[in-house]
């Protein structure tokens, strides 16, 4: 059996929203019992309209949030940050990748020091070292070490998207969550960023989880699928079951709205149209 | 005759590192009732260039053309005030981000009707009734009420509805579309496609769509243009670019969807020789160095 880096049971997580002076505050359920597992080496693909909960699942995986009820296990280990600090070890093990790369580098940091910064804060690695692995994660994500002492604005957005890639590999994590990392990008450097994100899932037996409302997508890079609606989980399973067979009605409709490029559908509209 | 006539522009912004070419001789040309979509990554002028026809462009930017004909009609050497004319109510634009695109200080039906008011001289009664007919026309529910309503109280999909009244509040008889869905989930997507492609076919408008999403074109487009730093790499009609794409860089388009892949990992714009589509803005390519 292989080994299962990331589960969550019944994961919920509740936004209360305050009243003012003359209104009742209420409540947002924003995640309501997600529960899911992910094998190492494996990649979980997180699927739903902006406002169903995927983000907030992701900070909640990553650590960054606490869960209002439910339980989250890393490599086995119960985690819960509400009831105590996080040791080192398990901050390193979940990193993330945010969806804008123009929004997520600070613009007045190098990209030397925002590689070394995780180090600095959650390792003792000393400073010969860090400049050393920085230098080599800068190649590794196909950048250059003379890259080291530029500034953010520099780059193009597929660079910087490699920049945030490498930044969340600098602790070596187990598991690493991909919040919509190429919806920001062009068609090409798309392609570009999916397969490095392949090629390092091959190398250092990577876990991801990898959130995205693009289906072509999701499956391109998904083993397996998760559909999110309303803060609810509404449809799990291995990707080749999930998009021939979907369940749950919201997932076909899901379906029906990817706009399709290839030859067949666009000779039925051409012929709808004519007709 | 055709709609829109552009032959050779070409548009220069002057930069502090000297002149940049955003369009480097672009000719198209669209019909009645044609929709003509613009496909190429960011960067590849196809804003710029429309922009231009809409004389939209900051006095940073050079705009020359061998010729540049509405409805026979030159719109290059345009005197403002005749230009403000045709702009908004023969042409009329759809922008990429709706949220942004809204006056967030004024409500929504106040915003309406000033376009129905500069251009077609109807008073405040007839003017709010045409804003309900519009917001019935475009989908947005009790049209009566939301007219009241500011940008941020609606969601995004709903402020694209609101932009798309706007610009077929004057009936144009040209449509240009930047990106009207890429801020937008698909399933909004779809039903904003729908919307457009509906009404396109209704009022028989010329629309541009532009894009870079090759689902978008698929789904929309008569005939499709694919520009490249600027240049025209490949026009074709939809049909034939998907099944037999002529130039390098359309198949290398192609070829980085998802959808299409074949091996373990997807072929990239890179990997396909791009020597004859020589880029002369040299700048973009520097600065990556």
């Amino acid at each position: 059996m292989s080994e299962i880096v990331l589960e969550t049971r019944d994961i919920v997580r509740d936004y209360h929203i305050g009243g003012g002076l003359f209104g009742t505050g209420r409540t947002v359920h924003a995640v309501k019992g997600v529960s899911l597992k992910v094998e190492k080496g494996k990649t979980l693909a997180i699927v739903g309209e902006s406002g169903c909960g995927k983000s907030t699942l992701a900070c909640i995986i990553t650590m960054i949030d606490a869960p209002t009820a439910g339980e989250l296990f890393i490599d086995g280990e119960k985690v819960d940050i509400a009831a105590r600090r996080l040791s080192p070890e398990m901050r390193r093990k979940v990193q993330i990748v945010f969806q804008n790369p123009y929004g997520s580098l600070n613009p007045r940091q190098k990209i030397g020091d925002v590689l070394m910064d995780p180090l600095v804060i959650n390792s003792d690695t000393p400073a010969a070292e860090r400049r050393d692995r920085a230098m080599a994660m800068l190649t590794k994500v196909g950048l250059l070490p003379e890259h080291f002492n530029r500034y953010p604005h520099m780059f193009s957005g597929g660079q910087r998207q490699r920049i945030a890639i490498a930044r969340a590999l600098m602790l070596n994590p187990r598991l690493l969550v991909l919040d919509e990392p190429v919806s920001a990008l062009d068609l090409s450097v798309q392609a570009q960023v999916l397969n490095l994100l392949a090629d390092l899932q091959d190398e250092f037996g990577l876990t991801y989880v990898f959130i995205s409302h693009d289906l072509s997508v999701v499956r391109y890079i998904a083993d397996d699928v998760l559909v999110m609606y309303y803060g609810e989980a509404v449809e799990y399973g291995p990707r080749e079951a999930v998009f021939s067979d979907p369940q749950h009605s919201y997932t076909r409709t899901l379906f029906a709205a990817t706009p399709r490029a290839d030859v067949e559908s666009i000779r039925k509209r051409l012929a709808k149209k004519a007709a | 005759m055709a709609l829109l006539e552009i032959e050779n522009l070409t548009v220069t912004f002057d930069t502090a590192s000297g002149p940049l070419r955003a369009v480097d001789g672009i000719s198209l040309s669209i019909d009645k009732g044609e929709v003509l979509a613009i496909v190429g990554e960011s960067g590849s002028g196809k804003s710029v260039s429309m922009l231009a026809v809409m004389g939209l462009l900051p006095w940073t930017a050079t705009v020359k053309a061998d010729r540049m004909t509405f409805e026979g009609r030159d719109i290059l050497n345009l005197k403002p005030a005749d230009r403000r004319r045709i702009i908004g109510k023969d042409i009329a634009m759809i922008f990429q981000e709706p949220m942004a695109s809204l006056n967030p200080c004024f409500t929504v039906g106040f915003q309406i009707e000033e376009a129905l008011k500069q251009h077609m001289g109807l008073d405040g009664a007839a003017r709010r009734r045409r804003a309900i007919e519009l917001f019935e026309a475009v989908g947005i529910p009790d049209p009566e009420d939301r007219l009241s309503h500011f940008p941020h109280q609606m969601s995004g999909g709903q402020c694209q509805r609101v932009m798309i009244a706007m610009a077929i509040s004057c009936e144009p008889k040209l449509l240009i579309a930047d990106e009207p869905t890429t801020a937008l989930d698909v399933t909004i997507q779809k039903q904003i496609l729908d919307l457009l492609m509906n009404l396109q076919a209704e009022q028989g408008m010329g629309m541009i769509m532009i894009t870079h999403n090759m689902g978008v074109v698929a789904e929309t487009a008569d005939r499709v243009v694919v520009q490249y730093k600027g240049k025209k790499m490949e026009e074709a009609d939809v049909l034939s670019l998907f099944e037999r794409p002529q130039h390098a860089y359309t198949r290398a388009l192609l070829s980085a969807l998802p959808e299409n892949a074949t091996g373990d990992r997807l072929p990239t714009v890179s990997d396909f020789s791009l020597e004859d589509a020589p880029y002369q803005g040299a700048r973009a390519q520097g600065a990556q160095t």
